[in-house]
């Protein structure tokens, strides 16, 4: 296939599909949380980070990084002091980091560099940004895997889980951390207006087709990984944007999804 | 020896007296229910031993320790109240959210995932609920739920268990099958246990104490 013939495509290809894997790995803790939202939060406040990388004249990424484990550790410096609205933490997060982003734009001379943070551009990633993604989806993947018990219990029932002896403080602040890493990354490639929607829309796809919390967390894997690979070809082929060509395609099977299981429900009742 | 140990403790909400002056020793091997109408302090209580509060004044001992530094070194067991109704849709089976009960720090996981399964199975026939453990916990009925939840607490083999309202919405069947796994593991285990409930406190055969909080105070009844 001449598609795969060019790095840049192999390079979008490889990052794709690193980020399939781990976004709907940390979706599944934050769905379950009841904060869907933080994706939103976050890459908004990654826009904060792009933007002051780029004034600043460092690595715009690495801008995004810091900028979001600030503004995740805020979500949950709030979180804990409101913890009857948790909302409340996400939504003045978010303000913020619209606002300093908003602001700080106006003083980014290179425009363009700027907005390609908005909608991603997973075919223009550079050899150093592939590398970057590859060594924080490892670490993301392999914290997850050793810590894939205490997110399942704290999911369920954060204060059960306390009891029981999980370090529920410990595991939120390093769950944190690899959320907003993930964000970081992900807003590179496929935007950080996109991220979002990249977390939650494959595990909501996962919770329509899986009875286990481990079948959920496989479907929504097979779902990102599907949705990605396919958005990828048909964005080269008919000259779309990539990133959000793969979230309408998520949001196109979770839609069919939920459609099957409504006629399965139906006709099983009836 | 004491398993719970709680001394001069005062709690108020803003200028609100809620405990005041409570004393009370909790032996190892206690059956303790403990009633009041609503607002008497029994969450407040229950918040304070659990360690989701810190005392005003006072001390709050389980097992010697203080509760608020967590119990990573004292297996508790605990039974929200309606724990479910939060996560109805929650994608995990039976055997997932028991799991949970055996929770072992990376460290010191050293069980063998068979050994694991076993234990889960035996805990869960204690309450008739075994052969549910492949399915999803939100399939289940309300008291099927709260009879996962105490065999989730059980399943860790803990020294004290908490229980805070465990009967609200459960069927006769359900009632019966959680007196008497509490009973039966109070006897022969010395399991101590703590359960705040409005039911009928008749129900729970093998209770050896009644509490009942009234303005402020915990009176043995």
């Amino acid at each position: 296939m001449r598609i795969l013939q060019y790095g840049f495509m192999q390079r979008a290809f490889l990052v794709g599909i690193l980020l399939a894997v781990i976004t709907p790995c940390i979706g599944i803790t934050i769905v379950l949380k009841r904060m869907s939202m933080i994706g939103d939060a976050l890459s908004h406040a990654s826009l904060a980070g792009v933007a002051l990388g780029l004034l600043l004249g460092i690595n715009p990424v690495l801008g995004a990084g810091v900028i979001c484990m600030i503004a995740a550790l805020g979500i949950e410096g709030i979180r804990k002091k409101l913890p009857r609205y948790a909302e409340i933490a996400i939504a003045i997060v978010m303000s913020t980091g619209i606002g300093l982003a908003g602001v700080l734009s106006g003083f980014v001379k290179n425009g363009a560099n700027f907005n390609s943070f908005l909608f991603g551009s997973i075919v223009s990633i550079s050899k150093g940004e592939l590398l970057l993604v590859c060594i924080v989806s490892l670490f993301v993947l392999v914290m997850l895997m050793l810590f894939y018990r205490e997110l399942l219990y704290i999911g369920f029932d954060e204060n059960a889980a306390r009891i029981s002896g999980v370090p529920v403080r410990r595991i939120n602040f390093l769950f944190t951390i690899l959320t907003a890493l993930t964000v970081s990354i992900a807003s590179r490639t496929v935007g950080a207006l996109i991220v979002s929607s990249m977390l939650v829309v494959p595990v909501a796809c996962g919770m329509q087709m899986g009875k286990s919390y481990r079948k959920t967390l496989l479907y929504a894997i097979v779902v990102a990984l599907f949705t990605t690979i396919a958005g990828l070809f048909l964005s080269y082929y008919a000259g779309l944007k990539p990133g959000g060509t793969i979230v309408l395609l998520e949001v196109a099977c979770f839609l069919i999804l939920v459609a099957v299981k409504t006629v399965k429900n139906r006709f099983g009742a009836g | 020896m004491e398993s719970v140990s709680i001394k001069n403790l005062t709690f108020r909400y803003v200028d609100v007296p809620i405990l005041e002056e409570v004393n009370l020793d909790i032996r190892q091997g206690d059956y303790v229910i403990l009633t009041g109408e609503n607002g008497s302090g029994k969450s407040t209580l229950l918040k304070l031993l659990l360690g989701e509060l810190n005392p005003q004044q006072g001390t709050v001992e389980v097992f010697g320790k203080d509760p608020s530094r967590g119990f990573s070194e004292i297996r508790v067991g605990y039974v929200p109240q309606n724990s479910i109704d939060k996560n109805q849709n929650f994608p995990a089976t039976v055997e997932e959210i028991m799991m949970t009960g055996l929770y072992q720090p990376i460290w010191r996981r050293n069980l063998p995932g068979k050994k694991y399964r076993k234990q889960i199975i035996q805990t869960l026939a204690e309450l008739e609920m075994e052969k549910f453990s492949g399915n999803r916990i939100g399939e289940l009925s309300g008291g099927q739920q709260q009879r996962v939840m105490l065999a989730r607490a059980l399943v860790g083999n803990p020294e004290l268990l908490i229980l805070d309202e465990p009967t609200a919405g459960m069927d006769t069947a359900s009632l019966k099958s959680l007196c008497e796994v509490l009973d039966r593991r109070n006897r022969e285990q010395g399991l101590t246990i703590i359960m705040v409930t409005h039911g009928n406190t008749r129900d729970f055969i093998g209770a050896g104490r009644l509490l009942k909080a009234e303005e402020g105070r915990i009176l043995e009844i």
